[in-house]
Formats: structure tokens, sequence, C-alpha cells
């Protein structure tokens, strides 16, 4: 994505509008596209699929925390709890009613919103620390309704097992098949909040961020934005947890509990506050270096360590590095990876006449 | 782009991805892959700190051997966090690398991953951890609990009770559990007998993370007066209660522990074994060193010039994680036998399972029957209690009120 801007003279309102309005910018996205649906899936095996599809699902639950959080400057701790609404809606739905997923998955959304607005509630009184709190709460509630109410939970093991989604006859039920589902909504999700942070909702979820009463003075309804944002937010959460019932076959309440809400914080704030590819890199982040390290210390490790010893060994390595990466990569860019990326592009830019 | 750009980038992608790949398939023909998932850092790490060895010593002691049929055991271990996205990736690489078994981790992982096993065609052991529906094998054809489900272990802990009282008629029994829905399994279990044996059953639920329950105690202690306590109790939670019972006065050999709360380490964190003496636990697996699989891995780590690893002194956990490292070589030497020394699928280690019988390790693993309908082999506990510092058995092998289990397990058999 390095840009050269020289030389591009807008004459249409349809080119001013576009997406990516430089034809390298589009370049890339069309290698990026060629890369993601024909070359992967014809060459990578089962595994490497999988963790994609992971890193497809964080993607959609990291971007929905991030406009909350990043774009309109609403902290929110009840993510995994709006994902844990979306999961049960739709299992609830796919198996009960026997909806397909292109029904129950939207619902599921639409659902998680709902509630997500009545947890957003507090937002309109309080901010920071105390709408963490109030948040937090709405998690745990969610929590403990789930666990309690057999009517949604489907009984004492809060689980509900779900049918493979069936697209027009095919039913989704290899990594690559699943790969190709949870693609199409990563990417929906990409160009929904491209095109949402562009538009008068998005720039007045950025203008609510920046100050809210100087957003109420130039005409912003700010509790109707707010709330607003609230509501897209824990639509993509209950897309997430959705996403997440049919690629696990599963909906369970133990997946969905307050560590999750505290992952997709890490990812965003590693990855970038207030940016699309922030989410994207975040999520990618948090997903794959678990995987990377113990790949590497596996290795490395066996150079030093007897089999047996080396499970315990990198178990703790792990963590610690892993902890210790992140404060690492903060301290060098506050601001995130997307941060980080955006340098290095505009270092590259200029080079080799950086001055 | 042009063709020939587009080609190279693709072969170049393809190789990079095969080295990557091959780096870690190089396996030997005569080699068995076993995938183990693990908890050493997450929430559950004091499990499996002292489990994970055990089953690493053991397939280590079956190596050193000469393998199960002339094959080695290649372990490959992941460190799952407890969490459900790394469960995944972990059976995804197991099998990359083609595993032909799987020991799983963790209730929400077991979960996630019933289905994925069953088109994988791998089976899954999850002793203590899932749902006790996973015994029957109908419905659930990969995943095998191989060990005493929480319906077996009500059954159990009430049979010991009754024991104990000399009767449950006119009884009162409290039951404190965690409040997930591994803790709410086993009411029905309860509900049941207490309504053919006559006796008061009150529940206290302790909400996560376990570890605030004065409330609770102090009601069973002081109010409610129970004749015997059943505690299903997770994490650091067992000490909590072992400690908040005895402060309130209640004698401890009145209280017996599910599987999670019965360990050292639970007794230790209590404040010792001479504090917690009488308190009694049920266990899937055998307790103490007395065991001549015990001394053999002793005499392995002797003869290799090390001292006995430390774990071994935390008996509950690292027993266990013998005990399922054995299952899974029994089931596999079956697989092998069977197929006349041809190298199993993970289908033939599923019969190979389901064939274990009067395998006991010197009482270490109960005398579980796997059938293709029973992966439970019996629902087999045996209850230790503390006494003079250390557990002691204080009822062998037995299969507290199998009936009633029997019939829960009909009755969810008929509902999906």
């Amino acid at each position: 994505m390095f840009h050269r801007e020289a030389g591009v003279f807008k004459t249409t309102y349809a080119a001013d509008m576009a997406l990516y309005p430089l034809p390298i910018a589009r370049w890339t996205v069309a290698v990026l596209a060629l890369l993601f649906v024909v070359i992967a899936p014809l060459f990578l095996i089962d595994y490497y699929l999988s963790i994609l599809n992971l890193i497809f699902i964080a993607v959609v639950g990291a971007l929905g925390l991030n406009i909350l959080v990043g774009y309109t400057g609403q902290i929110s701790l009840g993510h995994g709890a709006f994902m844990s609404v979306g999961a049960y809606t739709a299992a609830n739905l796919a198996v009960r009613a026997g909806l397909p997923f292109w029904i129950t998955l939207p619902a599921g959304g639409l659902m998680a919103a709902v509630i997500g607005i009545v947890v957003g509630m507090p937002s309109l009184r309080i901010k920071g620390l105390y709408l963490a709190i109030a948040t937090l709460a709405g998690q745990l509630i969610i929590e403990w309704t789930i666990n309690h109410v057999p009517a949604i939970s489907g009984g004492a093991q809060a689980s509900i097992p779900v049918p493979r989604p069936n697209f027009f006859g095919l039913v989704l039920n290899t990594q690559g098949r699943l790969y190709f589902f949870l693609l199409f909504f990563a990417v929906l999700a990409i160009v929904a909040t491209l095109n949402l942070m562009r538009s008068r909702i998005g720039r007045a979820f950025i203008a609510v961020r920046d100050q809210d009463i100087a957003a109420e003075i130039i005409g912003i309804d700010i509790y109707r934005y707010k709330l607003l944002a609230f509501a897209v937010s824990s639509f993509y959460a209950g897309v997430c947890g959705v996403l997440y019932t049919y690629y696990l076959g599963i909906a369970n309440y133990e997946q969905f509990q307050l560590n999750v809400s505290i992952d997709f914080l890490a990812m965003i704030i590693i990855g970038g506050l207030g940016s699309v590819l922030g989410s994207i890199f975040g999520a990618a982040f948090i997903t794959l270096l678990p995987i990377v390290l113990r790949l590497a210390l596996e290795s490395f490790g066996s150079l030093f360590f007897s089999d047996s010893e080396l499970a315990n060994v990198i178990s703790g390595t792990r963590l610690a590095v892993f902890g210790g990466l992140i404060i690492f990569f903060l301290i060098v860019e506050p601001e995130g990876l997307n941060r980080l990326w955006r340098n290095i592009r505009s270092y590259f830019r200029v080079w080799p006449f950086s001055y | 782009m042009t063709g020939l750009a587009k080609s190279w980038l693709g072969a170049a992608i393809a190789t990079g991805f095969v080295a990557f790949a091959s780096a870690s398939a190089f396996a030997q023909q005569k080699e068995l892959v076993f995938g183990f998932q693990c908890d050493r850092t997450g929430p559950t790490a004091t499990v499996g700190v002292n489990l994970c060895p055990g089953y690493h010593d053991y397939i280590d002691l079956v190596n050193s051997k000469g393998g199960v049929e002339g094959y080695k055991i290649k372990v490959e271990e992941v460190d799952n966090e407890y969490k459900v996205p790394p469960a995944i990736e972990a059976h995804e690489r197991f099998m990359k690398d083609g595993e032909v078994l799987e020991g799983l981790y963790g209730t929400p992982q077991t979960a996630a991953l019933n289905k994925k096993l069953e088109e994988d065609k791998v089976l899954g052991t999850s002793p203590g951890f899932g749902t006790a529906e996973a015994a029957d094998g109908k419905r659930f054809p990969y995943t095998f609990p191989i060990a005493a489900s929480y319906w077996s272990q009500a059954g159990a802990a009430l049979e010991y009770a009754k024991e104990k009282l000399g009767g449950l008629k006119g009884k009162k029994i409290a039951y404190i559990f965690y409040d997930n829905p591994a803790g709410k399994e086993p009411l029905p279990i309860l509900e049941d007998i207490a309504k053919s044996e006559g006796f008061e059953l009150r529940t206290f639920a302790v909400p996560p993370p376990g570890v605030e329950m004065g409330a609770q105690v102090t009601d069973i202690a002081k109010r409610f007066r129970p004749d015997f306590v059943v505690a299903h109790l997770f994490g650091r939670a067992p000490s909590v209660a072992i400690k908040e019972l005895k402060n309130n006065g209640f004698p401890l050999s009145k209280v017996i522990a599910f599987v999670w709360g019965s360990a050292e380490a639970d007794i230790i964190a209590a404040g010792g074994f001479g504090m917690a003496e009488g308190y009694n636990t049920i266990q899937f697996a055998g307790v103490g060193k007395d065991f001549p699989v015990l001394k053999d891995i002793e005499a392995m780590y002797k003869a290799a010039g090390k001292s006995a690893p430390k774990e071994m002194d935390s008996t509950v956990y690292y027993n266990r994680g013998v005990m399922i490292a054995a299952l899974h070589v029994e089931a596999v030497r079956n697989a092998i036998k069977a197929k006349g020394g041809a190298k199993p699928t993970g289908e033939d280690v599923k019969k190979g399972m389901e064939q274990v019988k009067d395998f006991t390790l010197g009482g270490l693993v109960p005398p579980l029957t796997l059938t293709p309908a029973d992966h439970e082999g019996g629902g087999w506990c045996a209850i230790y209690q503390v006494k003079g510092g250390k557990l002691v058995k204080v009822k062998d092998w037995f299969q507290g009120y199998r009936s009633v289990i029997e019939k829960q397990l009909q009755a969810n058999a008929s509902k999906s």
C-alpha cells in the first residue's frame, strides 16, 4: 500500500466517493483478494485455514468493539456477553425453529443490538471507568441469565449443539468450506465498517468521541449516537458470536465469559484504536502470536530440554513473552500496530530521499 | 500481474508453507502421534502442572520399554490455557500431524470439539470434563469420558453418605456447588435419589470465582445443620470451603468432595492435612505412590541418573495423568493387535478403546469396562479420606446408585 498520490485528479462525484480513490490502493486490494480467495484456499492445508478462520471470527468481533471504543470513545467490558446473546439467539432459532443461517445470523446480530442498547443506556450519564463498570455489570447479568434460564440455555449444560450451516444444499462442514463462509462475513464486516466510518453516522461517532459537549453544540444528538454506537457494536458482536457458534457447531456458555471481552479489548488496543486496519492487525496478532511463539519455542527449546520438560518450559515462557511483546509494541508505538504500519509506510514512501 | 508472475507467487507461497509444514511432519513409519491438550498457565493450572507430567512420564516409560507393539509414541502437547480458540487450533494441529487419538482438557473445549472429533473420526478423552451425557457412546461416538462423570460422582457421594449415616431416610443433605453448568449438572441425580430415599436436599450455589462463600457455609453449618455435605467446587473454591466449614465447626468427616476438589493441593491450600482431617474425597484414579507403575517410572528416572520429578508427590493429579496415558496406550494396543500389527487409524483406536476391560494397572485404574454403548466405563469411584497426614482409601472402587444414572442416561438418549 505504497501510495503515490501525485497526478490524481477527481473529475466525477463517483471518483470522489470511491472507497479507494488511488489506483494503487485498488491494485493492492485486488492482490489481497486474489491471495485470500484463490491462493490461500488452494495451497493451504486445513491447519492453516483453521487459524485463518479463527482470525476471521476475531476480526468481526474486534471491528465491532473498535466502533464503540475506538471511534465513539465509549468503553465496554461486555463484548463477550453480546457475543453470547447472538450465539444463543441463533442456536435457539436454528435448533427449535430449524431456520437456516441467513436468517439466524442477522437475527442473532439484531438481538445482540437490542440488548446492547439496554446495556449501553448508562453511557448517557457516565463515561470512562464508570461506564466500564456498568458494562461489566451487563456482562455478568447476561452470563448469569444464560446460565440460569433453561429456556435460553437449553438445559443444565447451557450448551446447544447446532447443525452445520447449509448453503443451498452444500453442508459447510470442512475447514475449507467454512473458510469461505467466514471470509465472506469478515470482508462484509470490513467493508461495512469502512463505509460506516466515512458516512454521517461515523463522523458523528468521532465527534462524540473527541468532545461530546462540542458535538452536541454542533447539532449531534449524542444520546442517539451513543446508543447507536452500542447497537452497531453489539450487532457485530452478535454476528461474531453466531459465526463462532456455526464454526464450532455448539453454543456454549463458557465460551463468552469476561476474559473474552478482555481479549477483544486487548486486540483493539494493540491493533490501534479507531482504525479498521488496526482491528484486523490486532485480531491477527492476538490469535497468531501464541501459535508462532509456541512453534519458535518448540524448535529452539528442543536443543536444550527433553520433550517432557519442554512442555512446561514452553507454557511458562510463552506467557511471559506474550505479555512482554504486548508491552514492547505499546511502548514502541502507543497507538498500536496500525500506527506502526503507517510509520513504516510513510518512511518508505519518500525513501531514499527522506528530507 | 502477468500469468508468469502469478504462478511464481503461487509457487513461492506454496513452497514456503510446505517447508513450514513438513518441518514437524517428518514422522517415522513406526511412530504414533498422540495429541494432548493441557492447561499449565490458565485458571486450572494447579491441575495441569501435575497431571500433564504424569501423562508424559507414562508415555516415556512405555517408549523406554520399546513402545507399544513396536510403535514409538510421540506426544504433542498444547497448552490451551482453558480457552476455546487455542483448543481448536490445537486439534487442527494434531490432525495435521496425524494423531490417532486426543486427550482433551476442559469442559468448554470438550463441548467445542465434540462435533469436530466425530467429523474427523478421532477419539477424544475427557476424564472429569464435558457433559455426563457423553457416557452414551451412541450419541457421542468419538467422545470418551473414561472416568466417572458428575452424575456417577453424585451417586457415589450419596452411596457413601448412606453407608456412613446408616440409611438416608429423613436425613438432611446439603449440596454446595460452583454456580456454572458443571456445578449444576448433578442436580437431577441428587433430586431423583432424594425422592426415592426420602431425605431432604438443599442446594447452595457459590457464584464464580468461588472464593467467597462465607454466607453459604454459615447457612449450611448454623441454620440447615445437615447430616452430610456434598461439595462440588473447582479451582480455589475447595480450599476455601474446607476452611470455612472448619471455622464454622462443621465436622469435615461429614463432607465429601467431587473429583476437582480432592487433591493434595486443595488440602494444603486450606491449611494443611492436619487442618482437613476427616475430609472425604471422590477419586477416579488411585491415590498415593504405592503402585507398581509409579515405581517403574521412578526406576526409569533413576536409570537416567535423575531423581523422580517433584510432581509425583502430588499423587492425585499425577496419577490421573498416568491413568489417562495408560488408557490411551491400551486403546492403541488393542487397535494394533486387531489390525495384526499394521498402523491403526483413528477409527481403529476408537474400536480399541471400546474393548478396554480388566485393565487396572495394579489398582491405579478403576475396573473399567468400555463398550460401544458405555464410554464412561461404568462410573467407578473410590473414596479417600484425609487421615494422619495423607489420603487413605476408605472405600474401594464402587458404582453408586448405578440404576439411577442409567435411567437418566436413557431419558436423555430418547430426548434427541
